[in-house]
């Protein structure tokens, strides 16, 4: 076939392409995501009990903010990595934000601690299982990232699968935020960032070989 | 060069919207770009531009819903060629190191090359291995340019399934090209 017939092939009759493809695809895969992080949480880990009164606390809402900031960051990254000539731009200037954060908290509150509590404050009681429990609450938001980005056009792979997964991983760590009853921020600045790293790891490796079109 | 670049992008965007004589229009267009854009990067290999080239077009036609109006067309079709050309010759991986600078967005619509030369590879061939919910749709709306209703009744077919079988099936081709 010559180009010639391959335009008129492609140009004869063409779908109208409705604007905002980009978006739809990746909001679609949030929420898959999160139908499917919320089922694993309640087969494996379920909610915790004082959930009503831990929301009064300050904390618990910090606690919040740094995946929640993370997720939107890694959003936006991701839909501009999903889109052929767009760089990350500002997107990557905000990334070591929320981290610098959580980190100056941890901190104030381990210079104000008395010595020997400061293992304590790091380490909580969940540390061996904070980081995996994340990176699984993320699974389902890394597959439905990867099938979102699939469908569109990523043109650095290994970039758009880290993106992938450090939204994968924020979007896990919102939700463990539900079950996880650390308070700490030294705990939360090493063990949730540990854990949202698994999966942003993971996305690195896998988008070269999986995003590929 | 941004009067290039403006009479493009509007070319694009009515053809997203359904203007086929916009789309061609634009198709014609951009392949000439293409063309003089591969052709002095892949020296090398000179027969293999006009693939290339092809394989390039149905990329930018399958991921056209990626293209935002907000966004300049240049630098969109520009990653997507790059992108094209960094794939291929990964694939012929090994071969020749890759010396050239890719910094080269602000020259992408400086020259057009408008003679096409033939391609070695077929895509109606490729077509022809496509399976059936695939190629039928292609064949009588894209080829022979039957209605969707048409098509529907000469392959039995639901009209929704025609429509995602041509969708699906420039995809699906567009890996038969790749491979």
């Amino acid at each position: 076939m010559r180009t010639d017939q391959l335009i008129e092939m492609l140009a004869r009759e063409p779908e109208p392409v409705p604007p905002g493809a980009v978006r739809r695809r990746h909001a679609a895969a949030l929420g898959w995501g999160l139908a499917g992080s919320a089922v694993l949480m309640a087969l494996f880990l379920g909610v915790r009990d004082d959930l009503a009164e831990a929301s009064r606390l300050p904390m618990f809402w910090v606690k919040l903010a740094l995946p929640l900031l993370l997720l939107a960051l890694a959003v936006a990254g991701a839909a501009r990595l999903s889109r052929p000539g767009v760089a990350l731009g500002r997107v990557a200037a905000g990334m070591p934000l929320p981290v610098l954060g959580i980190w100056a908290l941890a901190g104030v509150a381990l210079v104000a601690a008395a010595p020997g509590e400061r293992v304590a404050m790091l380490m909580g009681e969940t540390w061996r299982s904070c980081p995996f429990n994340i990176a699984m609450l993320s699974a389902p938001f890394l597959a439905g990232a990867f099938w979102a980005m699939r469908g569109l056009a990523p043109t650095r792979l290994a970039l758009a699968g880290a993106f992938a997964g450090l939204m994968a991983g924020a979007a896990g760590a919102l939700v463990y935020c539900l079950h996880c009853p650390e308070m700490s921020p030294a705990f939360i600045g090493t063990w949730y960032l540990l854990g949202i790293a698994i999966p942003a790891v993971a996305g690195y490796l896998l988008g070269p070989r999986l995003l590929r079109w | 060069m941004s009067a290039q670049e403006d009479q493009l992008k509007d070319l694009l965007v009515r053809g997203l919207s359904g203007d086929g004589a916009a789309y061609h229009a634009f198709l014609k267009a951009l392949s000439a770009f293409l063309r003089a854009f591969l052709r002095p990067r892949l020296a090398r290999v000179p027969d293999e531009v006009e693939d290339l080239v092809q394989e390039t077009l149905l990329a930018i036609h399958n991921q056209r819903h990626t293209y935002d109006a907000a966004q300049p067309l240049t630098a969109w079709a520009h990653a997507i060629a790059r992108y094209k050309m960094i794939d291929f010759l990964r694939r012929r991986a090994g071969r020749e190191a890759l010396d050239d600078p890719l910094e080269d967005v602000e020259e992408f619509l400086g020259a057009e090359e408008t003679e096409a030369h033939e391609a070695r590879r077929d895509i109606a061939t490729l077509l022809a291995k496509l399976p059936d919910r695939y190629r039928l749709p292609i064949l009588h709306m894209k080829l022979e340019g039957l209605s969707v209703a048409e098509t529907a009744k000469a392959t039995g077919m639901s009209e929704s399934a025609v429509k995602v079988g041509v969708h699906r099936g420039l995809k699906a081709l567009a890996a038969l090209v790749r491979n």
